[in-house]
């Protein structure tokens, strides 16, 4: 669609975009990056990358070798 | 003695239709507008507000672009990286390749995750769609796709289907059934059309919906028994390369990446292109929402990654060094959005402190450029597929 727009067309919608998007409310940084901060320590706790999994209960750990009784 | 009233006409080429015509002199908008009477009779006819030509759309636009950085402006008070100064630094790294899926006969460029964290979907350039069993490396299933580039591939959220689709612009959903002999490719349900090649597709919550990114430059949303198009999307004014659905929690939205450098979020019911974000210097081949849905970030060719708030409505961090002169391909983050792994076309993997902004690990391994990289839904390991036809599960 994009691709058979006009030159025109396509400044009329990015200037329609553009109108409604000056209008949108938006908060400071500092409280949004803190609120992501604190997000992320509470979530931090139960990530398996970051924390480690350890080896016997890790999944993907390397397959072990046969063993043949 | 008599007024003499002299009105005065202007002849020369019309500044719409460059004809020699006698000239209506018109002021609009305090510009001087040259039109010769047909042409203004036209404008009248088609509603346009008077005086639009291509410069004074383009003068507009880029005022009120100047007038949104300056809102955005305002409230950028502080930096990311700043405010996470007093979090403690991520331990050493150590992440290695515990599995090697191979078996794809051309480049990889598309996989994701089943919800039962251990089966994977890919898809490749010679056409085949495998599912392979993470855990033991098996093939579970093999699809063969009348095309080539299958550029996106997804797994239903039930486990019962998988949907792909690439140069035949189209997006198929294939049910899965247990019965490993059975031909899939004979229950194939097409679903998506588009008028160019579908770059990216993703069920939504359920497996009866599915949205789809494409070069023709929209994305839409798809109902997968009937086929139907429920709601489509119009905004980008170039190819779309990447869609990311919000996480289930924080509502129906989803964001989108393309080719015109913009990143831009939608509102899935109503088809509006809620915020829109151009900082990027080249295409954005990815893009991804953080796990609290709160902000999503990109990956793009001009070699850097960022981060973009939705609620500061602005970009605030951008991943990047000297070093890395080669693009972004794919980024995804962990589960609990600390980290930020994202692959690239010099065939590494880079690991990003998402708060603090640097580097936390670089992974080698793959022989081409990385394609594709996703956490899986437990964030115990990430699988990376590349162009040197192998995944890597890294845990």
């Amino acid at each position: 669609m994009a691709r058979d727009m006009s030159d025109k067309d396509i400044l009329k919608m990015e200037l329609e975009q553009l109108q409604k998007e000056v209008k949108n409310t938006r908060e400071p940084v500092s409280k949004t990056a803190k609120e992501i901060c604190e997000w992320v320590e509470a979530q931090s706790a139960e990530d398996p990358l970051i924390k480690g999994v350890p080896e016997d209960k890790n999944p993907f750990r390397e397959k072990g070798g046969c063993i043949i009784t | 003695m008599c007024d003499q009233t002299f009105l005065a006409i202007t002849f020369g080429p019309c500044d719409n239709c460059s004809q020699n015509k006698p000239l209506m002199n018109i002021y609009l908008k305090n510009e001087p507008i040259n039109y010769c009477s047909l042409c203004v009779e036209l404008m009248a006819c088609q509603g346009l507000a008077k005086g639009e030509t291509t410069n004074t759309l383009k003068a507009e636009s880029e005022s009120l672009k100047a007038k949104l950085e300056e809102e955005r402006a305002k409230l950028h008070d502080v930096e990311l990286h700043q405010v996470a100064e007093k979090i403690d630094a991520l331990g050493q790294f150590v992440m290695k390749t515990r599995r090697t899926l191979k078996g794809h006969g051309n480049k990889v460029l598309c996989m994701d995750w089943c919800r039962d964290k251990r089966r994977i979907v890919s898809s490749s350039q010679d056409g085949k769609v495998i599912v392979w069993d993470a855990y033991t490396t098996n093939k579970e299933h093999a699809v063969t796709m009348p095309c080539t580039w299958v550029m996106a591939c997804a797994y239903a959220p039930s486990g019962c289907a998988v949907a792909c689709g690439g140069l035949d612009n189209k997006c198929s959903v294939y049910p899965l059934s247990l019965d490993k002999n059975e031909n899939l490719a004979a229950k194939k349900k097409s679903v998506a059309m588009h008028t160019n090649y579908l770059s990216s597709c993703s069920f939504t919550n359920s497996d009866m919906q599915i949205l789809t990114s494409s070069g023709d430059g929209t994305c839409a949303l798809w109902d997968v028994e009937s086929g139907q198009l429920l709601q489509s999307f119009h905004g980008h004014s170039a190819d779309v390369l990447s869609l990311d659905l919000a996480p289930s929690e924080t509502g129906n939205t989803f964001v989108s990446g393309g080719c015109d450098k913009k990143a831009n979020v939608w509102d899935m019911r109503s088809g509006q292109n809620v915020q829109s974000f151009e900082t990027h210097e080249s295409d954005i081949n990815n893009v991804k929402y953080y796990p609290s849905g709160d902000a999503f970030a990109t990956g793009s060719d001009d070699a850097t990654c960022r981060l973009y708030d939705l609620r500061a409505d602005r970009e605030v961090a951008i991943y990047s060094k000297d070093s890395i002169i080669f693009g972004a391909s794919s980024v995804d983050f962990s589960l609990s959005g600390r980290l930020l792994f994202a692959g690239y076309n010099d065939y590494t993997i880079n690991v990003w402190d998402v708060l603090k902004g640097t580097r936390v690990a670089i992974l080698f391994g793959h022989e081409n450029r990385v394609s594709t990289v996703r956490v899986s839904p437990d964030g115990t390991a990430f699988c990376s597929g590349s162009w040197d036809n192998t995944l890597r599960i890294w845990a």
